[in-house]
């Protein structure tokens, strides 16, 4: 019996034996299959700083995850263990290209649409094209080897998919990767450009958006500038950049009496009250006549522009008071225990023309913001109607309270007459 | 004699009163529940479903916004005659969204966010789609309601 | 002549019903006046709660729709459509609750002033269960709006039912419907809010009042004793004395009824949705907070038992011994102070109303 369990134990551990060995030989088979020993990678590992960074951060890298390798990009030969046979120009080595050859260094694949196709057929391949458009290239190609390239933005050797949260160049890192040269004011000291941009963007409605609320249907730097081809947008082109998103305003500033005096006094179209980078919320107190408005930085009392900018103002105005009668009134009869979630519901509704006169305002016509509010506060006077009857009916409830509680008083009162009778009777 | 009298007259006027406030009372407890038990004008409608249109009401290459429960939906009758439905509050900032005819998709008019019509958001600003709701038509009513 | 015709009819219906021993018990009902009769009317206004309960219930009935797409809907039409239906809603919502306050001062005074004691076992035994089955309707009829804060009340409450060993799933099972509280819960614990325990609740609450009837107002022990050594209490008689005060007591919480319902109607709440996350400040209803308190006080593991289960056990118990407290008084049988029960049910009102404090000062 107990040598039957010994004899049992011997077997399994034969057992175990026999899963390690295959085990062992299933991973190296597995492992030869899957491409030969990359010679760079084991070399370059075995070495100190420098030259080892590029074998660690590989790992990381997009490319090498997609089946490349470093011979991919710099050539040479990675099944030679010996450095000379690895690395010989012979073999196509073609090592650590300059700063100015960068740009085309990435674009012998990038570009080519073929090769491109196979890896990742949606991306696009016109990015080393746009670059020699961008101010960036143009520089580069004249000599300028402070301005930015592909690696400048993308990082090397670890290079990661815009996709990639840790990419310097996802959405929501693309202000603080600009920033790193263009905040940089020693840096920039020979461009003679600001370098506000970065502080101006964080505290501008967009970079709130982006990069408190991590709201990436905000805009990045490259949102408006392009990326590739990144290059400040002209005058003419600024309504254009900002129309790709607010494309209501943008097509009512293009019918609006300004659009034409504008250009012809240079004016720089939504950047000229909005201000960039530092995109303004403008609120209402900026339009109209008031102290804060900008409409009469160039209007004065007297010309048809002030008067226009008057009556829009206006209209906002009493919409908006409106909104807060009727906003009051529901409060109220809510706090009384009426029902209003159907007024408020229309109130919302009804409300919500108030966001589009804010937008009409941008066509700078009373006529055209009035239409709006003045339907809006159609609306809104039936909700004030309606909430003031069910605050009257709130009121009949108190005056029907008071006589029940008038009438229960009066009949306990004389219940207790009736009981202090009976009982003298006896 | 004459003081029971007076204690008989006042013992009734005091059981008189004693009825009457009962009987007030008794009037004032009864009328609120005739009242609740009589109908009231507007009908009690499920909020799961609701009528969206009449057939024929929409031609075909537009929308109407109509009320679900307390928010806004919006009813597409397609060019080729489909009726669709989604949810028409904008994902963005919850603004309505409206059929546009020139370009067959829906719009929101605050921040030119479009989707299209199986209600994908496809330019602009909106984070996500519309919710779609199921339309069924039954004999002269469109019913919209909200998907399981 | 009205007195003739009114005699005619009477005759006429005592010969088929029997209208005179009715007749007879109501006259010769009397009411005993000592220090404590105060507490007499407590039974009578959890009576006269229920009644409330019952017709406004019953009408409440005509608008609700018990499904979980159509219910809170339905509540909503109810207080903002019908007429009145603010007022019917809320006074059924209060009501319930001042019903389940003057029960509890009702048995805790029949149970400190010993009423319990021979002849008068079974009319404890009803009135312990008829506590059991109208704290089976506060439960039950919480969950109907289908509102946030009821659909996760009755889904912790139901999860500590189902915490038991052996039987908990099975009862939570049955009470939900199914393993989630979903639209199914609802319909059953409709079912149960309007039909079940109704029929329970008239069924207990007959023999209750027939046993009053038969036994008579119990005196407090001392009294009880006094009568014993042939003293004469003083009493007055239940019709119309005592009826009329009963009825002042009624018609003013009828107007407190009223006043709570117009000044602080009860809140419908936000419509439950079955995939959010659960609210802060779950909270059941106030007459289970105690118990909720307890069982979130108790450590999780007390020794080698759960601290939950250890919890749900001493509530168990508690509540076999409040059902058997005539069988283990046996003092009071014979007419003498039983100070350690008196003591027992003091240390519970204070536990309770501690516990009770706490839960919602947290």
């Amino acid at each position: 019996m107990q040598s039957n369990r010994i004899r049992l134990g011997i077997v399994m551990k034969k057992i175990d034996w026999i899963i390690g060995i295959i085990a062992i030989t299933a991973v190296l088979f597995v492992g030869s299959a899957f491409g030969k020993t990359d010679y760079c990678i084991q070399c370059h590992s075995e070495m100190d700083d420098s030259p080892k960074s590029p074998a660690v951060l590989i790992k990381s890298d997009i490319h090498y995850q997609r089946g490349l390798s470093c011979a991919d990009c710099h050539g040479g030969d990675a099944s030679k263990n010996d450095a000379e046979e690895a690395m010989s120009p012979k073999k196509g080595f073609v090592g650590k290209p300059s700063y100015r050859q960068i740009p085309n260094f990435c674009g012998r694949c990038h570009s080519d649409v073929e090769y491109m196709r196979k890896y990742e057929p949606k991306l696009r391949v016109d990015q080393l094209q746009l670059y020699w458009t961008s101010n960036h290239g143009k520089m580069l190609k004249k000599g300028d080897r402070r301005v930015a390239q592909c690696v400048s933005c993308h990082g090397v050797h670890n290079i990661k998919s815009i996709k990639n949260p840790q990419s310097p160049v996802n959405k929501i890192n693309v202000p603080a990767t600009c920033a790193k040269c263009h905040a940089d004011k020693k840096y920039m000291h020979k461009y003679n450009i600001p370098t506000d941009q970065y502080a101006k963007y964080s505290r501008s409605v967009h970079g709130k958006l982006l990069l408190e609320k991590r709201d990436t249907s905000a805009p990045a730097c490259n949102s408006c500038h392009g990326n590739h081809g990144a290059t400040p947008p002209g005058l003419a082109s600024i309504s254009a950049a900002c129309g790709e998103c607010h494309g209501i305003n943008r097509d009512l500033y293009n019918k609006s009496p300004h659009k034409e005096p504008w250009a012809e006094l240079g004016y720089r179209q939504c950047v000229q009250c909005h201000d960039y980078h530092l995109i303004k919320e403008l609120t209402d107190e900026d339009v109209g006549v008031g102290n804060n408005a900008v409409c009469i930085d160039c209007h004065d009392k007297g010309d048809g522009g002030y008067e226009a900018a008057f009556r829009i103002k206006a209209s906002l105005d009493s919409l908006k008071y409106d909104i807060r009668i009727a906003d009051s009134i529901l409060a109220k009869a809510k706090k009384s225990g009426a029902d209003v979630g159907e007024l408020t519901f229309e109130l919302g509704e009804a409300s919500k023309g108030l966001i589009e006169a804010r937008n009409r305002v941008h066509s700078f016509s009373p006529d055209v913001v009035g239409e709006v509010t003045s339907a809006s506060m159609q609306k809104i006077n039936i909700v004030i109607e309606l909430g003031n009857d069910s605050l009257k009916a709130l009121w009949h409830r108190k005056i029907g309270l008071i006589l029940t509680s008038f009438l229960i008083l009066l009949v306990a009162g004389l219940l207790y007459l009736k009981i202090r009778r009976v009982e003298k009777k006896k | 004699m004459s003081k029971e009298g007076a204690g008989n007259s006042r013992r009734s006027f005091l059981n008189w009163l004693l009825g009457g406030g009962v009987g007030a009372l008794l009037a004032a407890a009864v009328y609120p529940i005739i009242r609740f038990i009589y109908p009231p004008e507007i009908p009690q409608a499920t909020q799961s479903s609701v009528v969206a249109a009449k057939v024929g009401e929409l031609p075909p290459d537009s929308g109407k916004i109509f009320k679900f429960g307390t928010k806004p939906g919006i009813l597409i009758h397609t060019k080729q005659g489909k009726y669709l439905s989604f949810s028409a509050v904008c994902t963005h900032l919850q603004c309505t969204v409206q059929y546009e005819k020139s370009k067959q998709d829906i719009w929101c008019a605050c921040h030119n966010g479009r989707y299209d019509l199986t209600g994908k958001n496809i330019s602009g600003p909106p984070p996500s789609p519309l919710e779609t709701y199921n339309v069924v038509i039954k004999g002269e009513e469109i019913i919209v309601s909200k998907k399981a | 002549m009205m007195g003739d015709s009114f005699k005619k009819v009477y005759n006429w219906l005592d010969e088929r019903i029997g209208l005179k021993p009715i007749e007879e018990l109501a006259k010769h009902k009397e009411v005993p006046v000592h220090r404590y009769s105060f507490w007499y009317y407590f039974g009578g206004m959890t009576l006269f709660l229920f009644s409330v309960q019952v017709i406004t219930g019953m009408i409440l009935l005509l608008y609700y729709r018990p499904s979980a797409g159509t219910a809170y809907e339905s509540v909503r039409f109810i207080t903002t459509q019908v007429h009145f239906g603010w007022l019917i809603r809320s006074i059924h919502s209060w009501s319930a609750n001042l019903m389940v306050g003057a029960l509890f001062v009702h048995m805790f005074s029949v149970y400190l002033l010993k009423s319990y004691r021979r002849p008068r076992e079974i009319t404890w035994l009803t009135g312990v269960l008829l506590l059991f089955v109208t704290l089976g309707f506060g439960f039950t009829g919480y969950l109907l709006p289908w509102n946030k804060l009821s659909f996760f009340a009755t889904k912790v409450g139901t999860d500590i039912a189902g915490s038991i060993p052996i039987i908990g799933n099975t009862i939570l099972v049955f009470l939900r419907g199914g393993k989630e509280v979903t639209g199914a819960t609802l319909t059953r614990l409709f079912g149960f809010h309007v039909m079940v325990l109704p029929l329970t609740i008239f069924l207990i609450l007959g023999i209750h009042l027939y046993l009053i009837q038969k036994h008579g107002m119990a005196l407090p022990v001392r009294e009880a004793r006094k009568e014993k050594e042939g003293e004469k209490i003083r009493t007055i008689p239940f019709l119309p004395n005592f009826l009329y005060r009963d009825a002042i007591g009624w018609i003013l919480v009828l107007g407190i009824l009223v006043f709570l319902a117009s000044v602080f109607p009860w809140e419908l709440g936000e419509k439950a949705d079955p995939l959010a996350s659960a609210p802060a400040g779950i909270r059941p209803e106030w007459y289970f907070m105690f118990m909720f308190q307890t069982l979130k006080l108790i450590p999780s593991k007390v020794l080698f038992i759960e601290g939950e289960l250890l919890g749900i056990l001493g509530f168990t118990f508690g509540g076999l011994i409040l059902f058997f407290v005539p069988f283990l008084d046996r003092k009071s049988n014979k007419l003498e102070e039983n100070r350690l029960f008196t003591i027992l049910g003091v240390l519970v009102i204070l536990y309770m109303i501690v516990l009770t404090v706490w839960g919602y000062a947290v």
